[in-house]
């Protein structure tokens, strides 16, 4: 770790770094199919409604349980909605909920991470003991804790998995301050007098985050993962507005009788997810291949 | 020994403490009156007096938790804002079925996960190699409910093989029980199997390099040998500590298996209590969830010493 910090210290030219990374991850075959993925998902987050070939409320009782045909790709619901328009449209909840709620626990946890690493003590084993004791529950369960007294909903759903995702940055950004806020540069600087926020904006934040982005790369898929979970529950996303987890939800009663239903919005949650974490992956092994233990342990939602 | 196993279980409920403590705060931040949110339609200010009189929710908070924690230590958390049977009878009705979920889905999770890694740490960079991980990064992005819904099409609608949803205890019909638990079991063992096969992978692959299973290897010991007594020893550890781990997500994956399954256990309870907001009844169930993971984690640790002779306390 210490060899990796100080060959990423301030002075080495970051934008070759950032170039090579980017080179090792374009050379993972796989990974490059998960980035394509993921630029589909992106422009069918942005384009969705546009893109769509029917309305997503655009009930047509008559065509109600259509299966999969070149007019509906993916069939038609039980009130006779273009099941493939919903799940494209769909895209844009699930990437803004990834985004916001790895958002959210990205900030908290790095600075809690920052603030426990740097200054040790007393604050580190409070922050930290507060950490573990969040990680005593199920991250699912944790959510829906959050969700029961929050009330269900879109921002409640993304705040709660912010919260529940938090503890892991908090972790690794500490466990990388630690070893790096003994490295000579930092000493160097700490003794020309820079202040306590400047060693952390510019000498130690730029050195910690390489561990960092794979996380938030991992914790989209599980973020993502979570949100259809507390949709398909009820207590995400609420209708009209389509999401996947509660396109399932919804369809749940009709399984027997339109397969699709069931099998289409998983199909969408289940690629997204996994190429969040071939990506992910790639990335972990040309920014940070020691970490790997550390990401691995807290597995998905 | 005993110091470490005192410090051990001194910090487990240290957390614990902390963990009712982040329960009760959330419980504090319902918005509006939970007793009257609980009674809805049925309100009568005669029961609502009582109910919240019972609560203790006319005292001041520090005396409310300080109540909470005491009571709760003689084994009452309360009693159900709905049903009015005392929480923790209710939790413990409901714990065996929870258990034997969780206890038959890690059994499925390790069957798949150290076979699994074993194969793919052992044949590093080889096509079985390959397909080992191509299953475990399936298995980890597959959502659970998702899985347990094309598994529901597959072998109950489709082939008629098992039952759809539904608990028979193993004491009443243990064939019977069988074939209720394999769907959700297998559902939530397959999720938490992939996780774990990419640890026993890793943890195989660092004990293969170790320099006395080298020296094992050259002084002529079979590979299987090797493999049992030295590699696998040397490998249990790790896999153990992230097993203990990974029960958290285990845990969250039965959570929402029950629902699907109707599996009457604390996984189910705690949805129900959530959409009747009954929030007594929450609040213990998930204290008892945690109550568990923090019991495991706890016994995982003093298992170190027997599987491990070089740790000493």
């Amino acid at each position: 770790m210490s060899d990796q910090a100080s060959s990423q210290a301030p002075e080495a030219p970051a934008a070759e770094q950032r170039f090579q990374t980017l080179r090792a991850v374009l050379a993972n075959r796989l990974a490059v199919v998960g980035l394509l993925v993921l630029a589909a998902l992106v422009v069918a987050a942005l384009f969705g409604p546009q893109l769509a070939p029917y309305g997503i409320n655009a009930i047509e009782v008559e065509d109600r349980f259509q299966s999969p045909s070149l007019d509906h790709l993916f069939g038609t619901d039980e009130l006779g909605r273009d099941v493939f328009s919903r799940v494209l449209v769909a895209a844009r909840v699930s990437l803004q909920v990834g985004a916001i709620a790895v958002g959210i626990s990205l900030v908290a946890g790095v600075t809690l991470g920052l603030v426990a690493g740097f200054y040790g003590g007393r604050i580190d084993d409070v922050v930290m003991r507060v950490m573990d004791m969040l990680f005593a529950f199920p991250a699912i369960l944790l959510a829906i804790a959050i969700l029961a007294v929050l009330g269900p909903g879109l921002t409640n759903a993304m705040i709660a998995i912010g919260i529940v995702y938090t503890p892991i940055f908090a972790r690794i950004c500490r466990a990388s301050v630690l070893s790096v806020r003994e490295e000579v540069f930092v000493r160097a600087a700490r003794s020309i007098g820079a202040s306590d926020f400047r060693l952390l904006r510019l000498h130690i934040l730029p050195n910690v985050l390489a561990p960092i982005i794979v996380q938030t790369s991992l914790s989209l898929a599980f973020a993502i993962l979570s949100e259809a979970a507390l949709s398909f529950l009820g207590l995400g996303v609420q209708p009209p507005q389509p999401s996947w987890g509660r396109m399932l939800f919804d369809g749940r009663g009709f399984i027997e009788q339109a397969w699709w239903m069931g099998v289409f919005p998983g199909l969408a949650i289940f690629v997204t997810v996994l190429a969040f974490n071939i990506v992910g992956d790639a990335m972990r092994d040309a920014l940070d291949p020691k970490q790997r233990s550390v990401i691995e342990s807290r597995g998905q939602s | 020994m005993a110091r470490y196993v005192l410090r051990r279980a001194g910090q487990a409920a240290v957390v614990l403490l902390g963990v009712s403590l982040i329960v009760f705060a959330l419980m504090q931040l319902v918005p509006g009156d939970p007793v009257r949110v609980a009674l809805g339609t049925r309100f009568d200010q005669e029961t609502y007096d009582a109910l919240r009189a019972r609560a203790g929710l006319d005292q001041p908070l520090p005396v409310q938790y300080a109540q909470y924690l005491g009571n709760a230590l003689t084994g009452d958390l309360g009693v159900s804002f709905r049903s009015g049977q005392p929480v923790t009878a209710s939790l413990l009705e409901r714990l065996p079925a929870t258990l034997s979920l969780a206890g038959v889905a890690l059994l499925i999770a390790l069957l798949i996960a150290v076979p699994l890694g074993l194969i793919s740490a052992t044949r590093s960079g080889k096509v079985s190699d390959y397909v080992a991980t191509v299953f475990s990064q399936i298995g980890v992005s597959i959502p659970d409910f998702w899985m347990a819904i094309l598994l529901i099409v597959l072998f109950t609608s489709t082939l008629g093989w098992l039952p759809p949803s539904g608990y028979v205890p193993f004491t009443e019909d243990p064939v019977d029980w069988l074939a209720h638990i394999v769907l959700p079991a297998v559902t939530v063992g397959v999720v938490s199997g992939s996780i774990l096969t990419r640890f026993v992978r890793s943890a195989v692959l660092e004990s293969m390099g170790q320099e006395h299973v080298r020296t094992a290897t050259a002084k002529g010991l079979p590979g299987s040998l090797v493999l049992r007594r030295h590699v696998l020893r040397g490998a249990l550890v790790p896999i153990l500590t992230v097993t203990g781990v990974q029960l958290a997500t285990l845990l969250g994956g039965v959570v929402v298996v029950e629902v699907i399954f109707a599996w009457p256990g604390l996984g189910r309870l705690t949805y129900d209590a959530v959409a009747a907001r009954d929030y007594p009844l929450m609040q213990g169930a998930v204290l008892m969830f945690a109550a568990v993971f923090l019991l495991v984690n706890l016994l995982v640790d003093l298992l170190y010493a027997a599987l491990d002779p070089r740790i000493r306390y």
